[in-house]
């Protein structure tokens, strides 16, 4: 077609496509709560039936990285909400600096959580694979670390994805004017981000904080 | 036949496989469900086969328990829940509701990949040597005892999911943002009612059973996992988070079917559909309600008495909408200009059969007779006339009401209601006798059987004969009219839904203009005509 | 009983399934009736209404909420109902049972070990006496099994890593099948057996004919000097454990403040899961002996404990 219109056939607008795509991300969101609500549920039926083999598996987490990462995603989610209001012609290179900032602050995420991987890996605390736990709470803490690992292994792969959502984004307000599509699309990347964000938030509390109160 | 229309848009392959049209991708789905509904289908004929006589004969035992759960897996995930959202929801939502395709045409491409990749891995898991835990995948079993491709199978079946997810996903958008002007949502056809509620369950569901098929293969992988026992797991809350899942699933798969026989039975009777807000709403209870209902398939699994007390009554409780819908189809008869035309046949078909299997869930919700007939061959009658009789015949029934719209072309009158009726015969020669057996106490999933159980398995053998080969006519028949038939106009059923307004087959882009709502949907004036809504 | 005004009403080869046939013959009834009502309605809609025949169609029902309102109160109070009545017998069916004659079922692929309290064990079978209510102790060495015996309108799954307690009475000396209900493998089919009633006299005589291997609680008595118990739980033990003299049925103090009945369950998780309830001033030094007995040397070393003494729960 010679002259495309700028927004595909089954809208009436650019801002109806752009409102149509950001309920579909909420949409999206919804699923992806039910995902982590499942594996939330196995916790806490688990932590009501163990509950002091869960404090004592707690309390062998790394905490210090726990917070370390709590700061470092709040951080990068300010940065990306930073990004969406900078995205204006002027501002451009603002947004993809605070962009590259947040990726980042998600890469630094993302190494600091495989280096408490190896961590656990060497306190022999990776279920099935190595395991030894001070036998009075071994099966309630394998419990406790395979909840864990699959659920921050599972958080990791949303960070990852979220990252290189943020760098198509980046490189596109890079290289081009900024439209309207591309603003959208920023606008849903940002709403997942800070989704990832909310969600590690909750496993902070479910796998740090149990047994540390006292 | 208009010249400019979607299936002449391009001939190449490429026109094909990357297209965004949700027409031509919801005819990429169809061909993939026929090819996956002849491989369930296959397997479960096998399995009658098998059960003709009480010995083991024709497969051994764990031939036969990989047959059945490929049946299960193949029919359920790759067959039945996307049949009707995926292939005549893909085509037909963007129509009725005035717009030019779905909210994300490329997701919906994306969907259609996805499910591909999803089928393949399973097919895979199967060519490898099959995967016998059942479609429930029950642990301990399916996590620490079962030889078979389990991890490969529940990959697929992950896939799969994700797949419906974004189905879910685009027709939740869709419905919401694309309506054309004046479609308001009383306006809608119900037959949309029924897709968006199940679309609300895909959404909040499937990841649900997503997270615990991801527990499956941990576990399997690490030897230890939630659901493992001996290190105080539970199998039990994997029986819960599977039915989270499944039980919401099974409406998934009913209210799609629900809603094409909303339309039928308007069109066929040349009448409004009684009671509509309270058949649209309907779908929306029993989506709702269908959360709260899970634990009836565990009343004999050792959950506590209060929790089965609960759900057995929230399974009664749900049965409301559907009784609502029952009565409301049949008041719409009354006093209409009914005509027996193919796809009416199918749905008459549907609502006795429909109500059959659901009256039959009522004696499952039953806690005292759940006891003794759980796992029984009653449950598998319960489902098949429900799935079977129900929603594969809607099925049917709205492929052939839409098949002139879809392809341009007219079938076969004849060939189609002797179809529909042999399917039926077929059917209730299949699954009757099951009631029969469940209730006389044989289980199910048994590959040999006590020998007094024997009578009424030739019969429902017999049966699934007749059925296969009923089930191969439409696809001779309807392949015949692609390319003998008569071409269609543009409402051969003279009905009033904005699809039927635009050419058959629909142009590339749906409407030439934007069409604007001004009625209510099933309007048809007092000698019968249809008033189009947007007229 | 509420069948027996039921002319001609067989009573049922156990105390609850006539209840259970009666309830059968309800919801047939009922449905029944609902699905006659609306073939009629369809079917005289279809032929009255049909395009071809000229009828007076005017005066069309208008839409009213009566209707509505009307057939979905209608279904709601026959629903509920239903769910009272099946309610109702579900709770007999399952209600904890007396401690009158117990008797052990192990299931393990693919089969049903059932050992009686005298020392009898038996595969694929259960022979039991008329009219007694027996006690059924069920647990499963490896996956999910079902208990499921037709006649009796009676089944449980049997879950792997607890006990399960069902009540079982049979009327009428016969020979029932047992079958395992849920999909445990490839010879889930196979995992078949038959519930032996009999008179109370052919049964003592059946049990004397049995080869009486050593009485369950004898044999779990060895164990428990095998496997070590002995070593602390017995008098004269340097460690500080507890006697297990008139434990069973006994309210256990436990170490977190709150108390437990030692029933077979609480024995069982002592001895696979000892953390988990610790008795209350003692240190948690008992070894698990998860992994290193099985499920039938478990039956046995818990009706040793038993035969200490004790009272029933
Ligand atoms: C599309 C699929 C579908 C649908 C719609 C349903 C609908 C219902 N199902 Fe079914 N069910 C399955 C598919 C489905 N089911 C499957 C696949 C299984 C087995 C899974 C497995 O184990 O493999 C199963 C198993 C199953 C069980 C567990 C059995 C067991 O394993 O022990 C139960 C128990 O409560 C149950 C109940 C119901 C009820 C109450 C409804 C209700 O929603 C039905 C409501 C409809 C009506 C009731 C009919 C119309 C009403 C009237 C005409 C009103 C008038 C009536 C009166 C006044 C009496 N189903
Ligand atoms: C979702 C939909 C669905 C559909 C459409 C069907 C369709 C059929 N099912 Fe299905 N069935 C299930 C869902 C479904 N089933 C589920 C979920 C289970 C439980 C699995 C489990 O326990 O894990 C089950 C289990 C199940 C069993 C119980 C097995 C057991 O417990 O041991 C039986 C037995 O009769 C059976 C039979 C049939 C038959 C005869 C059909 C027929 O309607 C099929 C008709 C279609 C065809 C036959 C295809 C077209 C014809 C041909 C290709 C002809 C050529 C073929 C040959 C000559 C072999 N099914
Ligand atoms: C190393 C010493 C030791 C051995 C060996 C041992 N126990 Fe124990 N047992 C204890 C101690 C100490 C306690 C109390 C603390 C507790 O409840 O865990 C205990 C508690 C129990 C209890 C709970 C009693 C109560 O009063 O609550 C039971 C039942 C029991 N043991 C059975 C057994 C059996 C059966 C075996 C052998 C298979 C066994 N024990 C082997 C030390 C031992
Ligand atoms: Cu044991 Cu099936
Ligand atoms: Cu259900």
């Amino acid at each position: 077609m010679p002259n495309r219109p700028a927004f595909a056939p089954q809208y009436v607008s650019t801002r109806h496509r752009d409102e149509t795509a950001e309920l579909g991300m909420w949409v999206f969101i919804a699923t992806e709560v039910l995902l982590f609500g499942g594996l939330i549920l196995a916790y806490c039926v688990f932590r009501h039936t163990y509950p002091e083999a869960f404090a004592a598996a707690s309390r062998r987490t790394e905490i210090a990285i726990g917070t370390a990462n709590t700061a470092i995603l709040l951080t990068s989610s300010f940065l990306v909400a930073c990004a969406v209001d900078a995205f204006t012609e002027e501002t451009r290179k603002i947004c993809v600096a605070l962009l590259a900032g947040a990726i980042a602050l998600g890469l630094l995420f993302v190494l600091l959580k495989g280096v408490e991987y190896a961590g656990e890996y060497r306190e022999h605390l990776v279920p099935g694979i190595d395991f030894s736990f001070d036998d009075k709470f071994a099966n309630g803490a394998k419990l406790f670390f395979l909840f864990y690992f699959v659920a921050t292994a599972i958080h990791a792969l949303h960070m990852l994805i979220g990252i290189s959502l943020l760098a198509v984004i980046a490189r596109l307000t890079w290289r081009r004017a900024p439209t309207t599509r591309h603003r959208a699309a920023l606008h849903s990347v940002a709403l997942y981000w800070h989704f990832v964000d909310a969600v590690w938030i909750f496993l902070f509390a479910l796998i740090y904080l149990p047994g540390r109160a006292s | 036949m208009n010249e400019d229309n979607y299936l002449n848009a391009g001939y190449t392959l490429r026109s094909w496989f990357f297209t965004t049209d949700h027409k031509r991708i919801a005819i990429l789905y169809f061909a993939s469900l026929i090819f996956f509904f002849f491989i369930g289908g296959a397997a479960a004929t096998l399995i009658r086969i098998e059960l003709a006589t009480p010995q083991a004969d024709l497969v051994s035992s764990d031939m036969y328990n990989r047959l059945f759960t490929m049946h299960g897996v193949i029919i359920v995930w790759f067959f039945l829940i996307p049949s009707i959202p995926n292939t005549l929801g893909n085509f037909i939502v963007p129509l009725m509701i005035g717009a030019r395709d779905l909210a994300f045409p490329r997701l919906n491409l994306l969907s259609w990949y996805l499910f591909m990749l999803g089928g393949c891995v399973t097919l895979f898991a199967i060519a490898a040597g099959g995967i016998d835990t059942g479609w429930t995948f029950y642990t301990p079993f399916s996590t620490l005892y079962s030889n078979s491709y389990v991890a490969v199978a529940v990959t697929g079946v992950f896939i799969a999911g994700f797949s419906s997810i974004l189905t879910g996903l685009n027709f939740i958008v869709t419905i919401h943002r694309l309506r054309a002007p004046g479609l308001t949502w009383y306006r809608l056809p119900l037959f949309l009612w029924s897709l968006y509620a199940p679309s609300v369950i895909l959404v909040l569901a499937t990841p649900v059973l997503a997270i615990t098929l991801v527990l499956i293969v941990v576990e399997r992988l690490l030897g230890v996992g939630f659901f493992d026992p001996r290190i105080g797991g539970d199998p039990l809350l994997f029986q819960h988070l599977f039915w989270f899942y499944s039980h919401p699933a099974v409406y998934i798969m009913i209210l799609p079917g629900m809603g094409v026989i909303n339309e039928l039975i308007s069109c066929f009777s040349r009448k409004a559909v009684f009671g509509y807000k309270f058949v649209a709403w309907a779908s929306v209870a029993i989506a709702a309600l269908g959360f709260l209902v899970w634990g009836h398939h565990m009343f004999v699994s050792g959950q506590s008495l209060l929790a089965s007390l609960v759900f057995s009554f929230m399974s009664f409780v749900v049965a409301v909408p559907s009784a609502i819908k029952v009565f409301n189809w049949t008041a719409t008869l009354h006093k209409g200009s009914i005509r027996f035309d193919a796809p009416m046949l199918y749905a008459l078909a549907f609502i006795g059969l429909f109500t059959i299997g659901g009256l039959t869930g009522l004696f499952l919700a039953c806690l005292a007779y759940d006891v003794h007939a759980t796992d029984t061959y009653f449950v598998v009658a319960h489902f098949h006339y429900i799935m079977v009789g129900g929603m594969v015949t809607a099925y049917f029934g709205g492929l052939h009401y839409w098949w002139p719209k879809i392809t341009g072309r007219l079938y076969s009158e004849y060939w189609a209601r002797t179809a529909a009726v042999l399917i039926f015969f077929g059917f209730n020669l299949t699954f009757f006798p099951q009631f029969i057996l469940g209730a006389e106490g044989m289980p199910r999933r048994y590959h040999v059987y006590p020998p007094e159980f024997q009578m009424w398995n030739v019969l429902s053998s017999g049966g699934a004969v007749i059925l296969a080969a009923a089930y191969l006519l439409p696809l001779v028949y309807l392949a015949y009219s692609l390319f003998f038939g008569k071409r269609a106009p543009a409402n051969p059923w003279d009905a009033p839904g904005l699809e039927w307004q635009t050419p058959s087959p629909p142009p590339e882009f749906n409407f030439e203009t934007q069409p604007v709502v001004t009625r209510p949907p099933y309007q048809y004036t007092p000698d019968f005509r249809a008033e189009p809504q947007n007229a | 009983m509420r069948r027996e005004w039921i002319p001609f009403w067989h009573s049922g080869l156990s105390p609850h399934s006539g209840d259970v046939d009666l309830l059968f013959i309800g919801l047939l009834i009922v449905s029944s009736l609902v699905l006659g009502l609306l073939f009629f309605l369809m079917a005289t809609f279809c032929v009255r209404y049909r395009a071809s025949n000229q009828i007076d169609r005017g005066h069309q029902t208008a839409k009213s909420w009566h209707w509505e309102v009307g057939w979905t109160a209608a279904s709601f109070v026959g629903f509920l109902a239903l769910f009272v009545w099946g309610a109702e017998i579900y709770f007999q069916i399952y209600r904890t049972p007396p401690d009158e004659l117990s008797v052990f079922v192990v299931a393990k692929q693919w089969m049903w070990k059932v050992q009686h309290t005298g020392g009898q064990s038996e595969i694929n079978a259960l022979h039991i006496p008329v009219r007694r209510s027996i006690r059924l102790v069920m647990a499963s060495q490896d996956v999910i099994h079902s208990f499921f015996i037709p006649a009796l309108r009676l089944k449980h799954d049997v879950v792997p890593g607890r006990y399960q307690d069902l009540e079982i009475e049979v009327e009428k000396a016969g020979h029932y099948h047992l079958f395992c209900a849920e999909y445990c493998g490839t010879e889930h089919s196979g995992m078949t057996g038959e519930i032996v009633a009999m008179e109370a006299p052919d049964y003592a005589a059946w049990l004397a004919t049995q080869t009486p291997e050593t009485p369950l609680a004898q044999e779990g008595g060895a164990l428990f000097r095998e496997l070590g118990c002995s070593g602390c739980h017995g008098t004269g033990s340097k460690i500080h454990a507890p006697s297990l003299d008139g434990l069973y049925g006994r309210p256990v103090p436990l170490s977190d403040g709150s108390t437990v009945t030692a029933d077979d369950k609480y024995i069982r998780d002592s001895i696979l899961l000892p953390r988990s309830q610790v008795a209350a001033g003692y240190e948690p030094l008992m070894p698990s002996f998860e992994g290193k007995v099985s499920e039938d040397q478990l039956l046995r070393l818990i009706l040793y404990i038993k035969s200490l003494g004790g009272r029933h729960p």
